[in-house]
């Protein structure tokens, strides 16, 4: 208990100070969290859209197996292969991202692809079968009835965009072994986390672990609020 | 593209074939449906009545045959301008998940018109549920939702409107509201409507003409009273007096 006070009042005294280190550890977090949720976004959505949407397409059982495959992905197996890949002997190593925020950022997004695309193609299974033939029958055009059934799975997915933040922001194996938890440069809040704790420094660490809670909440208000920009229609 | 001049018809029909995989659900020979009138369109379960309205609706393409709008013949999907013609009320609408209001907009929205408001309102009184424009269509009653559906074809004012057993489901004051507001349409607009049901009584209070389609055929088609009382065709005369014929 006592260690938790602590905590909670490290972590506002790291907030309120500015702590020019938390505040890079923190700023390196976002951007490596946003642009990995933007890249996953951007692929994922549509390919989910795609699959939950089509009827009947081919080898649809082996697609879906490896989707459920990829959700449950170890994210020190992906951290491995990247690494591997960026290695200076490896088939990207020419890139030199290996120990950068790109590494990261590669990672992130290929753990996080898999989650995006199924959650998508749930999210599409929620609509009815017919929705599509009778918006076509109301004169909706093929763009249009596109845009009413993405409006219409809205809710759904911003959950999965939500949800793909959650395993992107609190990642760390991947990241520890692509990033190498360098100071200033890719030391983001969950490996800055372990490094605490394993100084013993377990009150900053927890402080850290706010933080990284906070910044998960906010993103979250905003994905909600975002979500119900629509609803003023109901 | 082929043209076919019959005034009188809005739709022709001819040896038109639909298969799915291996399995043909429907043969028509030859069937004309004629501008601004009712024609009901009977017949047991999986008799192809769906899947006719559905290609009358260009949501399907016949697989041999042809089929003529306005004269001119249908391939694959027609031009926007045509497909915005017709609608459907299907047998279980979809309902957006937003106002009943916005539901009702819906189609007068993507065709790109402005100040529909008085327009949509006048629907929602037609189908008696003024005072629910706000309420969340998730919110309705069988009986409502398939008068919001209704509302939201109707007031798009098409020439063809095609509905499929718009009533299956209702008890009989929704029947009866949505066979009002159906034949009070036909004569404010003179649509062409294509009424598909298992309801008797309703096709013969309802339409000028009557069809029976029994596995995907054309048996007969006829006046209304002839249909019910001089029949050509046996089935028929089984078929309305409730014999199986299938």
């Amino acid at each position: 208990m006592r260690t938790l006070l602590e905590a909670l009042n490290e972590s506002l005294s790291l907030m309120f100070t500015l702590d020019q280190r938390l505040f890079s550890v923190a700023i390196l977090t976002v951007r490596i969290t946003l642009s990995s949720l933007a890249l996953s976004t951007i692929i994922g959505l549509p390919i989910g859209t795609m699959l939950g949407l089509a009827g009947r397409i081919p080898a649809r059982g082996l697609i879906m197996a490896l989707l459920y495959t990829g959700m449950g992905l170890p994210p020190v197996v992906v951290g491995l292969l990247v690494f591997v890949l960026l290695s200076r002997s490896g088939p990207l190593g020419y890139l030199e991202w290996l120990f950068s925020p790109n590494a990261m950022i590669l990672a992130q997004t290929i753990i996080a692809l898999p989650l995006i695309i199924g959650l998508t193609m749930a999210a599409m299974g929620t609509v009815h079968p017919s929705l599509a033939p009778q918006l076509r029958a109301l004169g909706a055009t093929r763009w249009q009835s596109a845009k009413t059934i993405l409006l219409e799975t809205r809710h759904g997915m911003l959950a999965a965009i939500a949800a793909t933040y959650g395993r992107i922001v609190a990642e760390v194996g991947a990241v520890l072994l692509v990033g190498g938890n360098i100071e200033t440069k890719t030391r983001v809040l969950t490996t800055a986390i372990v490094l605490e704790t394993r100084k013993g420094s377990f009150a900053l660490a927890l402080g850290l672990g706010f933080i990284l809670l906070s910044l998960t909440f906010t993103a979250n208000i905003i994905l909600l609020r975002f979500g119900n920009w629509n609803d003023h229609k109901n | 593209m082929t043209t076919k001049t019959n005034n009188q018809a809005l739709y022709q029909i001819e040896n038109l074939q639909k298969d799915y995989g291996e399995r043909t659900v429907l043969q028509i020979e030859s069937l004309s449906i004629h501008r601004s009138e009712i024609i009901a369109i009977l017949g047991p379960s999986g008799s192809g009545k769906s899947t006719l309205l559905r290609i009358l609706n260009f949501l399907e393409t016949p697989t041999h045959g042809k089929l003529y709008f306005d004269g001119t013949a249908v391939e694959d999907l027609p031009p926007m301008e045509t497909l915005r013609r017709v609608t459907t009320v299907f047998q279980n609408p979809q309902l957006l998940n937003r106002s009943v209001k916005a539901n009702v907009e819906f189609g007068l929205e993507i065709r790109g018109k402005s100040n529909y408001h008085n327009q949509v309102i006048q629907s929602l009184e037609r189908v008696g549920l003024a005072g629910l424009e706000q309420s969340s269509a998730s919110s309705l009653s069988g009986g409502e939702l398939q008068r919001v559906a209704l509302a939201r074809a109707l007031v798009l004012k098409t020439e063809a409107l095609l509905l499929d057993e718009p009533t299956s489901n209702l008890d009989p004051y929704n029947t009866s509201l949505i066979e009002s507001l159906i034949s009070e349409h036909h004569q404010m607009h003179k649509s062409t409507i294509v009424l598909v049901t298992h309801n008797l009584f309703q096709a013969r209070r309802l339409a000028q003409r009557c069809a029976l389609l029994l596995d995907g055929q054309l048996v007969e088609v006829a006046p209304t009273n002839t249909f019910f009382e001089a029949a050509n065709d046996t089935r028929v005369s089984a078929f309305v007096h409730g014999d199986m014929v299938y």
